[in-house]
């Protein structure tokens, strides 16, 4: 049968072909867990009583979300990770000061490559995808039952393709390519399924905005999303890569659900309106939203390619007197590239905050949480009721030209008005 | 298994930040997620729910994060058995993992009204509403799903199945 690049990965892990819904249990590369998700997996293998675990190379644990530690709970949840990491030899364990998000870091430290079968107990694991890997979000149970097994039960997702042609406009990234998507599609709109992501213009992409893509493939309902490995997937994973890797295309003629093309030339930059990603509007008719804080960072957009456009439109400028921005490198290697380069010095002198890198805001747990009637431009991934912090607060999602320029403005703007 | 209960009643895109907000999830207690359970959107709703209660609600419901800790905070709560249009994956896979029976049915999900009182016949694949006097006919649970649910979730599956060997 005709296969796409989902089902290939899959038949090949299973030693035999794969049919789309069709229930399976898979051998797994890596299973990662954080310091909200892991504590509860942990507990269940502690109650097993064991002395080992599968295989201590193929776990992952990221104490990110809460960390550096925000409170008293938060530092016996971290502290968890840390024991269990000890005891059982865990390779892949990330303590502050290597620490980074996740789905920024395990990429960016080649312990996830292409053709890869991962499963997280973090709903963006799909980021992984973008390299040409089958990477789905799990639930903690899960998480220990491959701790323990080194498998997974997964149906075979339904593919559904997304081809993108045209010329990008000026200030248009991977993230306004999703939210635009999302917002024709619905946040059910690829529910249980496999999101391929095609195209000229994919193709031209770079891996951070192919990351960027992917991550969101959630917020459609998508069990994952993923695009061909090409030379940009190579010149990025070939240093990096801490195991061998297989590059998958999908076959000719291959059964997809549904096919969507979308001209690019007609997708401006994209602001997500609360309170879900699919609410998407124009950033050119949003204007009137005036605000009180900008998030720059997340697994979503943290990367250096996102920091150097925020960077570009910050640079010998002030924020507005009544805006706070907070910039959030996802892992200490882009702080470091960031530093190195000037960015930070940038983002310093335009008044915003740096911090060490964490998901802190995006899920409203530290280090920018929003009170009661306040609004924020994010480039995180959730727009829901109470996400950033007060049931009562708001946040736009949007790209980093458009957060930062916002910062500047003091109400969601284009790059063009402070050209 | 007849599973009987008051509903509480939800529409579409019911989200995990709303089922526990992620303010509270620097504890894996699941009694203190369970305090927190639905606050955002329903406040009544941790203090006054009853054990074997059941929620309804319409399409998508659990989408958003991977946190177990939604379907945890619902069955510690006494949640016998959501029933929805649709499910988010993630939300679906949890639920059973940990024993928590779901139920997708458009018919029932649309039909159903708040504080009505609702019996499921699983072995009979039906619905019955006391309160509007109606049934609901329902799709088969997956066997694989029904095994999971049998055994009191997938860690409790997996170690049996340890035991076995």
């Amino acid at each position: 049968m005709k296969q796409t690049i989902t089902e290939k990965i899959l038949s090949e892990r299973l030693g035999k072909e794969v049919n789309p819904k069709e229930l399976i249990e898979i051998n797994v590369d890596i299973a990662l867990g954080n310091d909200i998700t892991a504590p509860l997996a942990i507990r269940e293998i502690e109650k097993l009583g064991l002395k080992e675990v599968f295989d201590p190379e193929k776990i992952v644990l990221v104490p990110d979300h809460f960390t550096p530690n925000k409170d008293i709970k938060s530092a016996q949840q971290a502290k968890i990770l840390r024991d269990f990491a000890k005891k059982y030899n865990i390779k892949h364990y990330f303590e502050i000061g290597q620490m980074g998000v996740e789905h920024a870091l395990l990429p960016e430290q080649g312990i996830v490559v292409p053709g890869d079968v991962i499963i997280g107990a973090d709903s963006h694991t799909c980021t992984y995808g973008a390299m040409g890997a089958f990477a789905t979000g799990v639930g903690s149970t899960d998480l220990a039952a491959a701790m323990v097994s080194g498998k997974c039960w997964l149906r075979v997702p339904e593919s559904m393709k997304f081809i993108f042609y045209g010329k990008l406009n000026p200030w248009v990234g991977g993230k306004d390519l999703i939210l635009y998507t999302i917002s024709q599609i619905g946040v059910d709109g690829a529910l249980y399924c496999a999101m391929e992501f095609a195209g000229e213009v994919i193709n031209g992409l770079s891996m951070a905005d192919r990351f960027t893509i992917c991550n969101m493939a959630i917020e459609a309902g998508a069990k994952n999303g993923i695009i061909a490995a090409d030379k940009t997937t190579q010149d990025y994973i070939h240093k990096r890569a801490q195991r061998n890797y297989i590059f998958y295309a999908d076959d000719e003629g291959a059964n997809y659900k549904e096919i969507y093309e979308f001209d690019v030339s007609k997708i401006e930059p994209q602001v997500a309106f609360p309170y879900l990603p699919s609410n998407c509007k124009p950033a050119s008719e949003a204007t009137d939203i005036y605000i009180d804080q900008v998030v720059i960072g997340s697994c979503t957009n943290g990367r250096i390619e996102d920091l150097r456009i925020a960077a570009s439109i910050l640079k010998n400028k002030r924020i507005h007197a009544e805006v706070r921005l907070i910039v959030i490198p996802a892992t200490q290697n882009i702080y470091l590239e960031a530093l190195n380069e000037g960015l930070i010095e940038i983002f310093i002198k335009a008044g915003a905050v740096v911090s060490t890198p964490t998901c802190g805001p995006c899920l409203g747990g530290h280090m920018g949480v929003l009170a009661k009637g306040e609004r924020c431009v994010a480039t995180t991934n959730r727009n829901f009721i109470g996400r950033m912090g007060d049931v009562e607060s708001e946040v736009y999602l949007a790209n980093p030209a458009i957060a930062a320029v916002s910062a500047i403005l003091g109400r969601i703007g284009m790059p063009e008005e402070e050209e | 298994m007849i599973i009987k209960g008051k509903v509480w009643k939800y529409g579409d895109n019911v989200n995990t930040d709303e089922i526990i907000p992620a303010r509270y999830l620097n504890t894996s207690d699941s009694k203190q997620l369970a305090e927190h359970c639905m606050e955002d959107i329903d406040l009544d709703f941790a203090k006054r729910v009853n054990k074997g209660d059941i929620v309804v609600a319409l399409k998508n419901f659990g989408c958003g994060s991977s946190r177990e800790h939604a379907p945890l905070a619902l069955k510690t709560l006494g949640i016998s058995c959501i029933i929805a249009t649709s499910f988010a994956r993630i939300f679906y896979r949890n639920a059973f993992n940990i024993g928590l029976l779901l139920i997708e049915s458009d018919e029932a999900s649309e039909d159903i009204e708040k504080d009505n009182l609702i019996e499921i016949y699983l072995d009979k694949n039906c619905i019955n509403n006391l309160t509007k006097n109606k049934t609901y006919s329902i799709n088969p649970i997956p066997e694989f799903m029904q095994n999971m649910i049998n055994s009191g979730g997938l860690m409790k599956y997996i170690r049996n199945k340890m035991v076995e060997n």
